[in-house]
């Protein structure tokens, strides 16, 4: 066994934690008093190559594995979440279902733009009635005269309205398959189309610098070359996607985690109370223990789905494990954190607050809790 | 044009300093090791001046094996390639440590070299004049901005003065300048950047082979640490019984008065 990092993933942890503490980290309180998305810092990030991670160089990636993804993500997440969420979620679904399924054209076209960190991509998957159950989406694309005429609505799509937004990938319902099913595809469909809304979404509780949005399609229509991959591979793809995508989510729960339980470590070992620091107290102390402990068991889960996906070797198990593991994590740091910093632990100013808030959603985004043990029931074999 | 930067490898700020057993050094067993604050204003001066005027630009360095890992850094934020000389059986002072780095630099023709206004762990402020002398070069210690000629033949700089005046010198190369915080905003290395790095030619060269018969000046006999700080003491009471504490506590306890 071998759990050294290359120089190289030791260096780019550095630099994005550095980037994280002295160019978000300023910033961040404001943005997410007035749930605003940084363009600025998104270009920043994008200069720090931290777009098209792991996308093929000759795309203007960084061809990088997936281990030094995530470790950028968590570095991310260390010190915010919407920003660590605008990264994962441009990584593993705007870009990644492009340099996965796209052809030749497709890729040319967006990786570029997408891979600088200039422009943005989303991936349409949530409806207001299809959420866990993913496939059971209403929106419809049906081909007429070398056009998809598109109809139906998403929810919850991030990077979707950003002012850098090029488009979204949108999986539809494209016909009947001869079993009686839907046949679903996922289709290209560029900001500006017309018939396409896409409205940013607000008064979220958390995530609040990060651009969530709901998008509308009303006879929108775009060339038949537009569709991603085959026809009727979309649940396909989705489910490839997502398998990618949680070890993001994971990253996101592990880097809070370890941003929440180092804030709690300095705060204890400050603030005093009976002539003591509170970290003193055996109570705090067992606690921050116990804290450490759970962060050290995510982080030797996640790397470990990492290591077996940058190997070749099935990994959907072990992300959704991790994915779970780390979303939880995630939350019980964060409140152990507050728990530890007392009253100031509810005020703003300080960090433990917006993670205690930010937590939350990895235990719901790229499939709930629930859908985690389904998976992973599923792999065990069990017919749930 | 060859532009150089001299880069130190330093304990984190926020590293606890612990010594040996034996109190003759720093043990650095538990250390985390970055690279000079002041350094990488130097690298990124070195890299703006190469994106501007073209030219090569290579780091030195001085010390052992893992000196790389700041090198590296160097080499991701845009340095070309590096040159470590290593600190093994040789005796190391600022003087010898000069010696062997303009050594250095001269066998790479460098003519203009920027290095930090001093390293944060020693704090000694002497690698700027010293390496200078030993090259035949000029020195300018702290340097707030920094343009070259048209004929890359000689620069303008800034230097602070007390009371915020700024000097004005223009110098003719070679030069060895020392960087100041603001002389820049140093860049990140960005993933790329640090990519592109691996490849890049770091060689090693033997530092007690460069010191020409030149030995050290200055022997560190050993090292202490700052006494623990010893609890203040409160008086409390009347303004009455405050003054007379304090009275009683200067002339008696630390008889100042
Ligand atoms: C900020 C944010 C960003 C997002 N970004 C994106 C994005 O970029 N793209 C995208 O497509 N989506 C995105 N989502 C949507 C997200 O993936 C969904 O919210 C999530 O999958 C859950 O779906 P739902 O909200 O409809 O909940 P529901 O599916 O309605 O679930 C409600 C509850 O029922 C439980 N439940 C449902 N089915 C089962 C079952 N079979 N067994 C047991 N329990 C079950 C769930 O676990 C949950 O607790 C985002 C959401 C948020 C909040």
């Amino acid at each position: 066994m071998d759990f050294n990092l290359t120089p190289e993933q030791d260096m780019l942890r550095q630099a994005v934690r550095e980037f994280a503490e002295s160019e978000i980290k300023p910033q961040i309180l404001e943005l997410d008093a007035k749930e605003q998305f940084s363009v600025e810092l998104t270009h920043k990030m994008g200069e720090l190559g931290l777009f098209g991670i792991t996308a093929p160089v000759e795309y203007g990636g960084q061809g990088l594995d997936t281990l030094s993804y995530i470790i950028a993500v968590e570095e991310l997440a260390r010190v915010d979440s919407s920003h660590a969420a605008t990264v994962a979620a441009e990584n593993s679904l705007g870009i990644g279902p492009l340099v996965n399924f796209g052809n030749k054209t497709q890729k040319e076209k967006y990786l570029p733009k997408l891979c600088s960190g200039k422009f943005l991509w989303g991936f349409g998957l949530t409806e207001p009635n299809a959420g866990s159950d993913a496939g059971g989406s209403q929106t419809t694309a049906n081909l007429k005269d070398g056009q998809w005429v598109i109809n139906g609505s998403k929810i919850f799509i991030t990077n979707a309205s950003s002012p850098i937004t090029l488009g979204s990938t949108v999986q539809c319902i494209s016909g009947k398959r001869p079993d009686g099913k839907n046949e679903i595809s996922c289709i290209i469909v560029e900001q500006g189309t017309k018939g396409f809304t896409a409205k940013e979404m607000h008064h979220k509780m958390l995530w609040r610098a990060s651009n969530t949005a709901e998008l509308y399609f009303d006879d929108v229509q775009v060339p038949e070359e537009n569709l991603l991959g085959e026809r009727g591979a979309g649940f396909k793809q989705m489910l490839k996607t997502l398998d990618g995508g949680r070890l993001s989510i994971a990253a996101m729960g592990l880097g809070l985690a370890q941003g929440a339980l180092d804030a709690a470590i300095q705060y204890s070992g400050e603030r005093k109370q009976f002539g003591k620091t509170i970290g003193s107290f055996q109570a705090n102390a067992f606690k921050l223990a116990d804290m450490a402990t759970e962060v050290e068991a995510g982080r030797t889960l996640l790397y470990k789905a990492c290591w077996l996906k940058d190997s070749n070797k099935p990994y959907g198990k072990e992300a959704a494990m991790a994915k779970l593991y780390c979303g939880q994590l995630a939350r019980r740091v964060a409140n152990n954190a507050v728990q530890i910093f007392g009253g100031y632990g509810l005020m703003e100013e300080y960090p433990v607050a917006r993670f205690y808030r930010d937590a939350k959603l990895l235990e719901i985004g790229e499939g709930t809790n629930e859908i985690q043990r389904l998976v992973i029931a599923r792999h065990l074999g069990c017919s749930i | 044009m060859k532009i150089g930067i001299l880069l130190k490898q330093v304990p984190d700020t926020e590293t606890k300093i612990q010594l040996t057993a034996d109190k003759t050094s720093v043990d650095t067993s538990a250390v985390k090791w970055i690279v000079n604050p002041y350094d990488e204003n130097a690298i990124e001066a070195a890299i703006q001046l190469k994106e501007k005027k073209g030219g090569e630009v290579i780091v030195f360095s001085m010390g052992p094996a893992r000196c790389v890992d700041a090198m590296r850094t160097a080499l991701a934020m845009g340095a070309d390639r590096a040159v470590r000389v290593d600190t093994a059986d040789g005796e190391w002072d600022s003087y010898t440590t000069a010696v062997a780095l303009a050594e250095a630099l001269k066998a790479e023709g460098v003519e203009l070299v920027f290095a930090g206004k001093q390293a944060i762990d020693d704090d000694a402020s002497q690698m700027v004049q010293l390496v200078a002398e030993r090259m035949g070069a000029a020195s300018l210690g702290i340097i707030e901005t920094f343009e070259l000629s048209e004929d890359g033949k000689s620069a303008t700089v800034t230097r602070p003065v007390s009371g915020g005046t700024k000097e004005i010198i223009q110098v003719t190369l070679p030069a060895v300048f020392g960087c100041d915080k603001g002389l820049n905003t140093p860049r990140y290395a960005s993933l790329p950047g640090i990519m592109k790095a691996k490849a890049k030619p770091v060689v090693e060269k033997k530092g007690a082979e460069l010191l020409g018969g030149e030995t050290i000046k200055i022997k560190k006999m050993g090292y202490s640490l700052p006494p623990e700080r010893q609890p203040g003491r409160k008086l409390t009471g009347s303004p009455q019984e405050l003054v007379d504490g304090l009275v009683k506590f200067l002339k008696e306890d630390v008889k100042i008065i």
